[in-house]
């Protein structure tokens, strides 16, 4: 694709009056913000379930005051029940993974970023953009209102793995309408997903602006595209999943459903269907998902990593097509889930070989951002401590994924809390380092101020520590055997490890409790924070071009034209050690 | 601060390290012949994440103490040999130990799937459930009667739903809360999902394996240790997925059969 | 005032099409749009293909004899892409990428947009004639199929009709000028359902 020439007409008229400005938005960067407070309000309800899961699990006795104000049955006089425990576990993944994961360091920071990183108006369909928001609102309003119906959140899990997900109220509570409920907002979320992807590609490739070529573009901008064709393809087959599993549910269909099953003493009405069609078409969405939830935070940090080290990437290139690997393989390795499904164990090696493989571009990435650190000049601050750290956190949760690509391992490590400790360091933790840098990194373009440094330290600081001691105990407690999804660890095998769980438990409420540090930080510096100029990290890209925060048009009537890659640091320039996308000042190289 | 968290990254990369290199959470002990290949499996990776984990933290640490607070007009260099050799060394050394981790690997896999269980093992049946496990023997006609699911009645103890009036095979089918087996024996063991999803997981044995209703799975083992082991569901199916388990009871093969004959006397 | 497409417009319209007209970045961006929707509805078809393929391994797996109505569907679907087409020829070509339609253009429009509902109130009629067989939603895995397959695609053709009804109002009210653009996405689309229906026609043909 070549160089676009520049739109004569605006994509859409100057907002006008509280709602069009502020609600129904058709700005991105309006819509970016609006999917961050969304991602926002997910996380602490997320990480608020966390903490009463881990409380059950080491002090089931425990009342905490105004528990049964969130639901009577699951919390009598404030004591949670063993099976609440299975419905906030349930609650807890889907929001973390589809309102979190995939909601804050793609679609919000893409949303706001993207179209100005390549030089554009906006993205290029507003209104399917504002639909794509509210869309993924909608879901996640109908996935809350399964915690006040009054049979409760559904207990299946995220993954909701049928027949359990699939027979209905025999299955047990929070099942008759709770997973219903589940299935629905899911599949809004498919439908957004997929709008939101849309735009994002169709933005990438013909929106850039006079001198923007693909390989000039942002290497956090080549992630949202990449992960936007991930995302296409992912949320496409899981929309349909979400449709056969509400048909089986509630129009008698056999989809899922084998014949011959006894629940709750009743005979159930189905047959013929496969739980293994189920976890494909799952997991088909499922493992492409964990990229999509990574591979944005990746771009994230290697954009601020280069800024604040002062000096590109040993090969921006190497960083782009490894990117691109990791996502095409991505598709091929979903069988991992299911090595112990009953598949054909030859598949097992067939999905094992390209999970291994992807170890290959990880593996370049991880060099490529160490690597660089040699022989650069490191800034040290918030967004650069996270950075620092994305990498030590992706290197933890990568390693423990050689173990479980193995299928002869995961016959001991399946379904333990290695695996748990797996996922959690590599998407609760990485990736979610890659949202507190970018925050923090972009926080005064958004706002025109900057977050506070000393909070945003110390913010670091317990986080990093704690997760650590949240998760790496994960995988020694998945070693000797510790079975995941279970509220209570009832049997004397279990009993000299409790006391690691109460370790975990109070480094959980810990590490939490910091994360009101930030929130704090982020509403008190919107409005009271330290004014910040126009380019306070003495970045490059276009972003840091435009004011702060940006007008509704991103670059007022002009058309920014670049003249070289957006990484140009340790170069002589007029302004310092760097020189910017849209100066044609010499730069190192042509830049391509 | 640059050079406190490259010190703080060594203290974690040690600190992480310390409980595996002391052994401090050993895998419970291998009762069965096949385990030791995945014993000796998971022993290899952990050796070579251990390297990975440890190299990489330490790189990072040393290079974020020596790179941060530099003066001001500090020559920035560039790594020798660049992007090209880094490429290389992910490729060669990561692809080939990681796909050498794979292609051995598959032993232990192969060892477990890929052969038949043998003709004469013991043929036993356990059936998963909302939340119990409970195993069928075919009894001394060493025939297993039909299954027959609008039969069944928990109540009446009949979890199978078989039905010896009219099924003479069935009439003399042990169902037995525990999974017996003699030591030193190939079990094979068929698996049979009542009504969701569970998982069959003894871990001494290094066997795991889901049931999927519907579907007519099996597995085969050989124990060598006499004892009591627990058995554990893996999948989840529900609230009692916690609670839901029973015991492998290897014993004697003199002594299994004291409790065969008491079984079929009932 | 007499409605624009009913006046012979001389000055300012063509009904060539320029030779090579630069497109904006929106329209460019608008057809990259399609294609990837297209490409993403076709994506989940597949999804639903596999459904059918694993689930046909079950032992209930019958047989569907699909309602006859079907086959005169198809070509009322493929008739419709051709007035589609017809229509195009008569497009009056305006600047900033805008068109407008003579009257026998918009009357081609309308055939079209008659055809997609006829197509929809055939398939309606298909799932009637199977209801009075009896044959439901849940009778057996191949009405299944058959009811999902048939009523999603029934969906995105609305969603083509919809575009149709806009469009149709862009041609006829006001300056009676739609985009370039906006006429020749919805003809992919519209294009796209039929070779989709195709697909799903053998699909329920030789497996349902």
């Amino acid at each position: 694709m070549s160089e676009t020439s520049a739109q004569p007409a605006h994509v859409h008229a100057p907002p006008e009056g509280f709602w069009r400005k502020h609600v129904f938005s058709l700005d991105h960067k309006v819509i970016g913000k609006q999917y961050y407070a969304l991602a926002l309000v997910a996380v602490f309800t997320g990480m608020f379930l966390s903490w009463l899961m881990r409380i059950h699990l080491v002090w089931p006795a425990a009342k905490i005051p105004g528990l049964e104000l969130m639901s009577k049955a699951g919390a009598p006089g404030g004591i949670m029940t063993p099976e609440y425990y299975l419905s906030l576990l349930t609650m807890h993944g889907t929001l973390m993974v589809f309102f979190v994961l995939t909601n804050a360091p793609f679609a919000a920071f893409g949303n706001y970023f993207l179209p100005i990183q390549v030089g554009a108006e906006d993205m290029a369909f507003p209104r399917f953009n504002m639909m794509s928001f509210w869309l993924t609102f909608l879901a996640w309003a109908v996935l809350m209102l399964a915690f006040v119906i009054p049979d409760g959140p559904p207990i299946a899990g995220w993954t909701e793995y049928t027949p359990l997900s699939a027979i209905g109220k025999d299955a047990g509570p929070g099942m008759q309408w709770g997973a219903s409920l589940w299935g629905i907002s899911i599949a809004i979320f498919c439908a957004a997903s997929l709008l939101g992807a849309l735009n994002f590609i169709a933005t990438t490739l013909d929106l850039r602006t006079k001198g923007m070529t693909l390989m000039r573009m942002p290497l956090c901008t080549w992630a949202w595209f990449i992960t936007s064709c991930i995302a296409l393809l992912a949320f496409a087959v899981l929309l349909p999943a979400c449709i056969l599993l509400i048909l089986d549910r509630h129009a008698g269909t056999s989809f899922f459903i084998p014949g011959g099953l006894v629940a709750s003493d009743r005979l159930q009405p189905h047959s013929g269907g496969s739980p293994l069609l189920w976890q494909h078409l799952f997991w088909f969405f499922g493992h492409p998902e964990v990229y999509i939830a990574i591979l944005p935070s990746m771009g994230i940090v290697s954009h601020i990593l280069i800024n604040s080290m002062r000096k590109p990437l040993l090969s921006a290139k190497v960083v782009i097509y490894s990117m691109m690997s990791i996502g095409f393989l991505s598709y091929m390795v979903w069988g991992h889930h299911m090595f112990l499904s009953g598949m054909n164990p030859m598949s097992a090696l067939a999905f094992s070989f390209p999970t291994l493989t992807i170890t290959i571009p990880a593996t370049i990435l991880t060099l490529m951002w160490l690597g660089s650190l040699y022989g650069a000049n490191i800034q040290i601050n918030s967004a650069s401590l996270f950075a620092l750290g994305f990498i030590s956190m992706f290197v933890s949760g990568g390693v423990s994924g050689f173990f479980l690509a193995q299928p002869s391992i995961d016959i001991y490590l399946h379904a333990t809390y290695f695996v748990v400790g797996h996922f959690h360091m590599v998407m609760g933790v990485a990736s979610l380092f890659g949202v507190f840098t970018g925050t923090y990194f972009w926080f005064p373009k958004m706002t025109g101020r900057y977050m506070n440094e000393g909070l945003g330290k110390l913010h670091f600081w317990i986080t990093f520590i704690g997760t650590y001691c949240i998760f790496m105990p994960f995988h020694y407690l998945g070693l000797v055997g510790n079975i995941r999804r279970y509220q209570s660890f009832v049997d004397d095998f279990m009993a000299p490890y409790i006391p690691l769980h109460k370790f975990i438990t109070i480094a959980a409420l810990i590490t939490g409790a910091a994360q009101f540090i930030f929130l704090y930080n982020l509403i008190h510096s919107r409005f009271w924070g330290k004014p910040a100029p126009e380019n306070p990290w003495n970045a490059t890209s276009l972003e840091w071009t435009i004011p702060s925060p940006p007008p509704w048009n991103n670059f007022g009537d002009k058309h920014p034209v670049v003249y070289h890659d957006p990484y140009q640091y340790g170069v002589k320039g007029s302004g310092g050690d760097f020189v910017m996308q849209d100066s044609p000042e010499p730069a190192k190289g042509s830049g391509d | 601060m640059g050079k406190l968290l490259g010190v703080v990254l060594v203290v974690i990369a040690l600190v992480s390290a310390y409980p595996i290199l002391k052994n401090q959470y050993p895998l419970p002990e291998d009762i069965s012949t096949h385990g030791h290949l995945i014993d000796e499996q998971l022993h290899d990776t952990m050796v070579e994440a251990g390297i990975s984990f440890i190299g990489a933290q330490l790189v990072l640490a040393f290079f974020v103490w020596s790179f941060t607070g530099r003066k001001p007009g500090s020559p920035l260099k560039d790594l020798p040999g660049g992007a090209r050799m880094l490429v290389i060394v992910a490729f060669v050394i990561v692809g080939l130990e990681v796909l050498a981790l794979g292609a051995f690997g598959q032993k232990a896999w192969a060892s477990v799937y890929f052969t038949p269980a043998k003709a004469d093992s013991l043929q036993i049946q356990a059936q998963a459930e909302q939340f119990a496990f409970y195993f069928r023997y075919a009894g001394p006609d060493g025939k297993f009667g039909q299954i027959h699911p609008e039969k069944i009645d928990e109540g009446n103890q009949n979890y199978f739903g078989l039905d010896p009036e009219n099924d003479v095979a069935a009439r003399d089918d042990i169902v037995s809360g525990e999974l017996v087996v003699p030591v030193n024996r190939e079990i094979h063991l068929m698996l049979h999902g009542k009504d969701v999803g569970h998982s069959f997981f003894v871990r001494e044995l290094r066997i795991q394996q889901d049931f999927v209703p519907g579907l007519d799975l099996s597995v085969h083992f050989t124990t060598t240790k006499i004892g009591k082991y627990e058995i554990v569901c893996t999948q989840l199916c529900g609230l009692g997925h916690y609670n839901m388990k029973a015991y492998l009871n290897v014993m004697s093969q003199a002594d299994y059969d004291n409790w065969f004959k008491q079984q079929s006397a009932q | 005032m007499r409605p624009h497409f009913l006046e012979v417009k001389k000055s300012m319209a063509s009904t060539t099409a320029p030779a090579v007209v630069p497109q904006s970045g929106a329209e460019r961006a608008s057809r990259s749009g399609i294609w990837v929707g297209i490409f993403a509805i076709t994506m989940s078809f597949m999804a639903f293909s596999s459904a059918l393929f694993v689930r046909q391994g079950s032992l209930d797996w019958g047989h569907l004899v699909l309602p006859p109505i079907l086959y005169l569907n198809t070509l009322v679907l493929l008739a419709s892409s051709g007035t589609f087409e017809l229509s195009r020829r008569h497009l009056e070509f305006h600047t900033a990428g805008r068109v407008g339609s003579t009257g026998a253009g918009v009357a081609w429009l309308l055939a079209t947009l008659a055809l997609g509902i006829a197509f929809c109130a055939g398939q309606y009629a298909a799932w009637q004639n199977l209801r009075a067989q009896g044959i439901y939603l849940a009778t057996n895995p191949n009405s299944s199929f058959f009811y999902v397959l048939t009523s999603i695609h029934v969906l995105h053709v609305t969603a083509g009709i919809l575009a149709f009804v806009y469009l149709l109002g862009r041609l006829t009210i006001g300056s009676g000028l739609a985009r370039r653009s906006f006429f020749d996405n919805t003809a992919i689309y519209w294009h796209f359902m039929g070779v989709l229906w195709l697909y799903l026609l053998m699909l329920c043909r030789i497996k349902l």
